[in-house]
């Protein structure tokens, strides 16, 4: 297990494939996004290209409005009476706001929360429960053949296969957010947004994720929100800095972290100074 | 070195001292409860019999049974679940999960439906007479006594279904959501499973307070005696509740065991109702998911 951090270290990308370069589609588009709760500003003047297959890191401490940028994307906004969103965002090019099905775009975005959901029903249902939702008649063998495909992807099928039909919110915590993964694949994401998914999983199941992440960016584009600033130093090739509701600083990765840094306190927070 | 210090001796003092404060109270409040059913089985027992179940009272209600008011208030409780639960859970679902949690509105209405629930229920009874009997001309009927019964039992309905539904966490319904769930579909396959055991409760204790309720049904549709059976809902009908405030205080010469039997099978019913509503709830908590 310990192989891990040390390849982690080695190489950043072991799947081998290159980062995608500035010229690369753009997937997500943002700019001059502001977030607000009634009168309290959570994030402001935010404009960043998010390209298509790249792992996207977002560090920086709580109350930074992370969570709030990836909640206006999948426009959580809507459910919240009091969060309001100006500026524009464009997924695939579209305008958010364009979408007239919203339920359309969510699904074209998954999402993991900081602490596993587990829902309460069975494994299979919480990873069936997606395509069921879509409308998507699918037949009992394509749904089976997606579930134990989502589940093979998220790292979890080995360990959960033979209990399909037990509660998926008795799995241990780390398997709860393994299960979550899978439920966000089995959307069929273009897009996945993961919100400082190691947080209540232990350290082995998170490198096993990370791992699990690096294969499935060369299906899909991943927004990597963390707390642990080396995680995206594993992960990203580009990394945002974001304090107090300000993007600070947006730059490679491998840049950020051998210190080619524009604000200085982009370089506190990554030395560990303070966060 | 162990030796207690008087302060320590002094905290073991008052220990002991409120121990038994809380012990006497928990008496004081089982005593009365054990006495009422004691004294209701010691003296109402006798008058139990499949004839005073399942027979009409005779002899000017001194004698016989009590089977029209039993079937009344069978009537009454089950006509008016019909009204109050279906628009009841319906509305505890609107105020928990579409509207807005912050906005005044929304705050004053589950203030006023909390202070409704603490109307006296002759007030209740009065609106129903106004309401049900007078205005909307069901006359004294089983529709308008269960209606009545029913916007009594509403707010505790609205309220117990409103907070089983709240308890469900918000991270469910945010998972939801962002798989792309409509509201609807939200509630239908998550929320709603998991507040059933609550909201279930819920009803079944106000199937006894309904039960046992007098006052709302005096006026709009139970009557002190009715030698047929009720056929349908605009027909009034005899309830147990208020068939013992008759021959406990209107009829001359009743054997004193009648009105104790009355008694032991109102709050024989109720009981064994709440304690259906318990164990369902042990059951459903058994399975609880998260």
């Amino acid at each position: 297990m310990v192989n891990f951090a040390l390849q982690a270290k080695e190489d950043q990308h072991p799947d081998g494939s290159a980062a995608p370069g500035s010229d690369a589609p753009v997937q997500l588009a943002v700019n001059k996004l502001e977030i607000r709760y009634g009168g309290m500003v959570a994030l402001s003047g935010v404009s960043l290209d998010i390209r298509q297959n790249e792992i996207f890191g977002i560090i920086g401490p709580a109350n930074s409005g992370k969570t709030s940028f990836l909640n206006a994307i999948n426009r959580m906004d809507m459910m919240r009476s009091n969060m309001t969103v100006t500026g524009d965002i464009h997924f695939n090019g579209v305008d958010i706001r364009q979408w007239r099905n919203v339920y359309a775009l969510r699904r074209q975005i998954g999402v993991v929360f900081p602490l596993p959901v587990g829902l309460p029903m069975t494994i299979y249902d919480n990873v069936a429960l997606a395509p069921r939702l879509s409308g998507k008649n699918l037949s009992r063998q394509a749904l089976d053949d997606l579930v134990e495909r989502c589940l093979r992807r998220a790292a979890l099928w080995d360990e959960v296969k033979d209990r399909l039909n037990s509660l998926g919110s008795l799995l241990s915590g780390g398997q709860q957010q393994r299960l979550t993964i899978a439920r966000a694949l089995s959307q069929e994401p273009k897009m996945l947004m993961l919100d400082e998914f190691s947080i209540a999983v232990d350290p082995v199941t998170t490198m096993r994720i990370e791992d699990v992440l690096k294969e499935l960016r060369q299906e899909m584009t991943i927004i990597l929100v963390t707390n642990l600033v080396q995680q995206a130093q594993r992960l990203a090739h580009r990394t945002a800095f974001f304090l107090n509701g300000e993007c600070v600083e947006i730059g490679e990765t491998e840049a950020l972290f051998s210190g080619q840094v524009k604000d200085s306190r982009t370089q506190d927070y990554i030395e560990g100074k303070f966060g | 070195m162990f030796a207690a210090k008087p302060v320590n001796l002094r905290n073991q003092q008052v220990e002991g001292l409120f121990r038994l404060l809380f012990g006497i109270m928990m008496v004081v409040l089982i005593v009365p409860v054990l006495m009422i059913i004691v004294m209701l089985v010691y003296k109402g027992g006798p008058a139990f019999s499949w004839n005073f179940l399942f027979t009409f009272p005779t002899d000017g209600m001194t004698a016989g049974g009590v089977f029209p008011a039993l079937l009344g208030t069978i009537w009454l409780v089950v006509v008016s679940l019909l009204a109050s639960v279906p628009l009841g859970v319906a509305a505890a679902i609107y105020l928990s999960e579409y509207a807005q949690q912050e906005h005044w509105l929304t705050r004053v209405i589950n203030l006023a439906t909390i202070n409704l629930a603490g109307v006296p229920s002759i007030v209740h009874a009065l609106f129903g007479l106004g309401a049900f009997v007078l205005f909307l001309k069901f006359g004294t009927s089983i529709l308008a006594a269960s209606l009545t019964l029913a916007v009594m039992t509403l707010p505790v309905v609205i309220v117990a279904s409103w907070e089983s539904l709240q308890a469900v966490p918000r991270a469910f319904r945010e998972a939801c959501w962002n798989m792309g769930a409509t509201r609807w579909q939200t509630i239908r396959q998550v929320v709603l499973p998991n507040a059933l055991t609550g909201i279930l409760t819920g009803i079944i204790l106000q199937v006894s307070r309904a039960a046992g309720e007098t006052a709302p049904i005096m006026f709009t549709g139970a009557v002190f005696f009715l030698p047929f059976l009720p056929a349908g809902v605009f027909d009034q009908t005899m309830a147990l509740a208020l068939h013992l405030y008759t021959i406990s205080t209107q009829v001359p010469n009743v054997p004193e065991s009648l009105p104790f039997g009355v008694a032991l099978l109102l709050v024989g019913m109720v009981l064994i109702m709440n304690s259906t509503a318990i164990m369902f709830r042990m059951y459903l908590r058994g399975k609880k998911k998260w």
